[in-house]
């Protein structure tokens, strides 16, 4: 029996005003993988991501999210989900304990207090616990937002940008650590990201968007070969700039 | 709908209402201008009204009878206006804080957020007005909880509009991102002059009297002037004001519901800003 889909999205249209914001997108990702959503601004890389959460009712098409059709049986499983963005922030006056507080109780984890400190420390906010949130760094803010994503250990996380304000060490260390969470609790990742290392180190799919279509939708590798590239980097440029699709033409 | 999906929709969890309400607690407490702020308003209308009517009462037969009505006014309308400012406060610091995203993504159902904001609109207005009942007291000799039983009706009948109108502007924010925040701090002084706040119906023109009683607040303040004047309690007035505040409350729900999921619709959700 084969294993159903953590995220299926069939034929995905969402038109604002007349203007197709995604249109006509269908990919479906395997659990317990790390996929990548690359594409430049305004692809539909977050209107897609706000449709598979619920956030955004699809204009037509389908989006199945653990078995539950969104955002129609969202309740059904939104306590096995979570996500981080840097278009959404934490209450900027409550500490960070008492933010983690609040989020575990909204998403019923139990030993919550146990739950805090364990993902203090994985994310070496042990020292921050006690401040204001809107007191911290940059980077400081999207480590606590991390652990408010991880906060229920869920088995679908959503990251749009998750390394996007961070230094390099510890943008290194994150993407370290969230591919021992995807390995050690089986989760399925899908990663919207502009850092095309981090797509290439961290996913084994790319799914490439412009226009809100999908241009391309393979492994980092073979996406390499096929465009006859050494990075994703070039690769995503190519696309970008419509080169893939000469290339194609020319051959 | 599925039963599954119903159960899933109206599951009820007291322990997220406590989060939000928490959440709401850590925030005022960390702030001491948003207390003095509670505070500060209605004890400057308090005074202010109080010694107008020692003026007046002074000068007039028949206020100096009716003693306590400026004031009680006052204090009740105060009730009417800060449960929905406190109502509407809470909410817009969620979209101040751009967490909206976060709390629509998590299990939270919207039923439960209500709750929290209403119980957190009790909690903010009991901060505010306490004190200023206690000075109402100390200086002008009212004392508000001698109206006893009729206090509860009064305050009970008041919070349910004050709730009605905040769920639906909370649902227009939603909808409408914070451009229409100062709907939430204007929309109250709409029921000012129509609900008889000051004054009784019969002084409104006798074409307008017919939509003040369509509003559930003016029963109210023709119940506290009829029992600080006539020392009159009537019943049926805070039963009809009852009836109509449970006609507010359903259609300010409805109306947040729909705002909601038009919110979804049209993105407004991802996007807290103006």
């Amino acid at each position: 029996m084969s294993v159903p889909p953590a995220i299926e999205v069939e034929r995905l249209v969402k038109i604002y005003k007349r203007e197709p914001a995604v249109d006509g997108v269908s990919f479906s990702i395997a659990p317990g993988s790390i996929t990548g959503l690359l594409g430049g601004n305004g692809a539909g890389k977050t209107t897609t991501i706000a449709m598979i959460m619920g956030l955004l009712a699809p204009t037509s098409g389908r989006v199945t999210v653990l078995g539950a059709q969104m955002p129609r049986q969202r309740y059904q499983v939104l306590h096995r989900m979570n996500f981080e963005s840097p278009y959404v922030e934490m209450p900027m006056r409550l500490t960070v304990r008492q933010n983690l507080r609040v989020f575990g109780m909204l998403y019923g984890v139990a030993n919550l207090a146990d739950r805090i400190e364990e993902l203090a420390e994985a994310l070496d906010l042990s020292d921050l616990l006690d401040r204001p949130s809107g007191k911290l760094s940059a980077g400081q803010k999207t480590r606590v937002s991390l652990a408010k994503a991880l906060i229920n250990a869920p088995e679908l996380l959503l990251l749009d940008e998750p390394t996007a304000s961070l230094d390099p060490d510890t943008a290194d260390w994150v993407r370290s650590w969230l591919e021992r969470y995807r390995r050690n609790r089986h989760a399925t990742v899908l990663l919207a990201s502009h850092n095309m290392s981090e797509i290439e180190r961290l996913c084994e799919r790319v799914i490439i968007m412009k226009k809100g279509r999908i241009e391309d939708d393979d492994t980092p590798a073979r996406l390499l070969a096929r465009y006859g590239r050494h990075t994703l980097e070039e690769v995503f440029l190519d696309v970008a700039r419509g080169r893939g699709e000469r290339r194609e033409a020319a051959q | 709908m599925t039963a599954r999906r119903l159960k899933a929709a109206f599951a009820f969890s007291p322990r997220r209402v406590a989060a939000m309400m928490l959440r709401y607690w850590y925030l005022l407490r960390s702030s001491w201008p948003r207390l003095v702020e509670l505070v500060y308003w209605p004890t400057v209308q308090m005074i202010t009204w109080g010694f107008l009517q020692y003026y007046v009462m002074q000068k007039a037969g028949f206020f100096a009878r009716a003693g306590g009505t400026l004031i009680g006014a006052v204090l009740l309308w105060d009730i009417l206006f800060r449960g929905q400012l406190g109502f509407s406060i809470s909410f817009l610091e969620e979209m101040w804080s751009r967490n909206m995203g976060n709390l629509m993504m998590s299990p939270l159902r919207p039923f439960e957020f209500i709750l929290a904001l209403m119980v957190m609109s009790v909690v903010r207005l009991l901060i505010g007005v306490i004190p200023v009942t206690v000075l109402a007291l100390a200086f002008f000799g009212f004392n508000l909880y001698g109206l006893g039983f009729a206090l509860v009706a009064f305050f009970f009948n008041l919070m349910l509009t004050s709730w009605a109108v905040g769920i639906f502007v909370s649902g227009l924010v939603l909808r409408n991102g914070l451009g229409a925040e100062n709907l939430a701090w204007t929309i109250m002084f709409f029921f000012l002059p129509l609900t008889c706040v000051y004054y009784p119906v019969t002084t409104l023109p006798t074409w307008l009297q017919p939509l003040s009683w369509l509003l559930p607040p003016t029963y109210v303040f023709e119940g506290m002037r009829a029992l600080l004047i006539e020392h009159t309690f009537l019943p049926h007035l805070m039963l009809e004001s009852l009836a109509l505040n449970v006609v507010f409350f359903a259609a300010g729900t409805f109306g947040f519901l729909k705002l909601l999921q038009s919110a979804r619709r049209n993105g407004s959700l991802m996007q807290t800003g103006e």
